[in-house]
């Protein structure tokens, strides 16, 4: 057995580079076109290797969502299914609480001083 | 690919207990020790009879190797699977098959936490995943209240529906002197208690308490010689699903389907034979997304299936008879204490709470946050 080498960094420091450069990046198996996150070595269940990043369009459905109660202060946590398909944890900026099924919209802020991915609710079409 | 021929092979005779609720001045590995001691006893074995091992905690990164040296063990056979609260049912598979196979003779399985007079908030080894910490989601109660919020949404189930399941577990909890929280609790309590993170209240939560739990398991040939009525292990069974909530396909569909359908099929029997329902009842929502998964009504129907004192005393299916996680005891890691009132009941030793007929019981743990699923199918001797 040779152990594989390996050259650079791996998904997960790739995918915060990214965000650092202010880009929401996802993966996608380019032999099935299936979309994946978080970021992996190879697609889930098959094991391919062939994951490539691709732009998120940042669009997405609130799937569901709470409000942690705290002392110091309260703040919703989502989930949120990207158009894409894949899921993320995250929250909805602007709002308390969202209805299940809101759509939504991603965007890079920082959360104490790192950038993360948090999602705007989508005004309604037609809506001023 | 049933397993079935482990159907029956091993039995639970011997079951401990210490500090549940709050034990002052009491370490995780005392409490451990002292419910292994007292299991040991009530199986009328002796420390040096016990030549497997199997413990998870919550404090122990290397669990056998703390629970051997403390108790001056030297297993042949040992594991410390960590799966969260359902790791001591697949200790019971574990464990069975290590029997099953000569490699052991008497396992002893254990748990023990002072998560509650040692700092009263729940204590846990689960690391932050990083694509989520920087949200802070709260472990454990975020996942689970996004879980209850979307079987809300999906199937129209209400506050008061969950709230029912925390009423009929303080209902069982008040015929069980060692259960920790006793007294009156009503729908309006749950649905008026603190929001905690919404929909659940810290009524719809399991407790913090105290406590220890420990079981011996042998060979059936052998159980029939000891002191105690045996448990059979009849079935068991386990699914792994996700780690992190977000990965989690169907937050209102946990593999409990999985996993209680390999028990189901390991035991010859199904949801119908049982006449006790243990449930690992972290929070309200768990009860009802097992009670669907496991088959005791169609998915969705948790909630109306629960409603007004259906799975309390006196009513149509008898689950959590112990009070359960949320009245009775809760250590962090639960599953263990489960598998004790199951053994209660089947032996006839459940006092005001005792079942009329318990020949057939489930116990089901869950890990993690709906991560891991493990049915086990005890029985008495009508069973075998």
């Amino acid at each position: 057995m040779t152990p594989k080498p390996t050259t650079g960094p791996g998904p997960e420091a790739e995918y915060r580079e990214f965000l650092r450069a202010g880009r929401f990046m996802i993966q996608r198996s380019a032999a099935t076109g299936r979309h994946v996150f978080y970021p992996r070595v190879a697609a889930p269940g098959t094991g391919m290797e062939d994951l490539e990043w691709v732009a998120a369009s940042g669009l997405g459905t609130i799937y569901s969502i709470t409000v942690n109660r705290a002392r110091a202060g309260s703040y919703n946590i989502a989930l949120v299914e990207l158009d894409e398909g894949p899921r993320l944890l995250t929250r909805i900026e602007g709002v308390e609480t969202a209805p299940i099924g809101t759509r939504v919209k991603a965007r890079i802020a920082a959360i104490d001083g790192e950038p993360a991915v948090v999602f705007d609710v989508v005004p309604p079409a037609g809506a001023a | 690919m049933s397993g079935a021929g482990l159907r029956g092979r091993t039995a639970i005779v011997g079951i401990g207990g210490a500090g549940w609720g709050e034990a002052p001045g009491r370490s995780a590995i005392e409490l451990l020790a002292e419910a292994s001691l007292a299991a040991i006893a009530d199986a009328g074995l002796g420390l040096a009879d016990i030549d497997g091992l199997c413990a998870a905690t919550s404090t122990h990164a290397f669990p056998t190797l703390s629970v051997a040296e403390y108790l001056g063990l030297k297993p042949h056979f040992f594991d410390g699977t960590n799966i969260g609260g359902a790791s001591f049912e697949i200790h019971l598979l574990q464990a069975a098959l290590a029997l099953d196979a000569g490699i052991c003779s008497a396992v002893l399985i254990c748990y023990g936490s002072n998560q509650r007079t040692a700092g009263g908030r729940l204590v846990s080894m689960s690391e932050p995943q990083w694509h989520e910490a920087p949200y802070k989601p709260r472990h454990p109660i975020t996942a689970y209240a996004l879980a209850a919020r979307r079987h809300m949404h999906e199937y129209g189930t209400t506050r008061a529906m969950l709230a029912d399941i925390a009423v009929a577990a303080r209902q069982w909890a008040n015929l069980n002197p060692a259960a920790f929280a006793q007294g009156p609790l009503t729908r309006e309590d749950v649905l008026n208690a603190r929001m905690v993170s919404d929909p659940l209240t810290t009524r719809d939560c399991c407790l913090v308490t105290d406590g220890g739990a420990a079981c011996v398991i042998v060979r059936a040939d052998r159980a029939r010689s000891l002191k105690q009525k045996p448990a059979y292990l009849l079935g068991v069974g386990g699914a792994h699903s996700h780690r992190s909530i977000a990965q989690m396909q169907d937050l209102t569909r946990t593999v409990a389907v999985e996993s209680g359908a390999r028990a189901f099929a390991m035991a010859g029997l199904k949801a119908a034979d049982a006449d006790l329902v243990m449930l690992y009842d972290a929070f309200t929502i768990t009860t009802l997304l097992f009670l669907e998964d496991l088959g005791f009504c169609p998915k969705g129907e948790g909630g109306r299936y629960v409603a007004d004192g259906a799975i309390g005393p006196g009513g149509r299916l008898a689950v959590n008879t112990s009070g359960g996680g949320l009245s009775c005891v809760h250590p962090g890691m639960y599953g263990l204490f489960l598998i004790l009132e199951a053994v209660t009941q089947l032996r006839g030793q459940a006092g005001a709470r005792q079942l009329r007929k318990c020949d057939v019981a489930l116990c089901h743990g869950n890990g993690g946050t709906l991560s891991s699923q493990v049915t086990a199918v005890l029985g008495g001797a009508a069973t075998v």
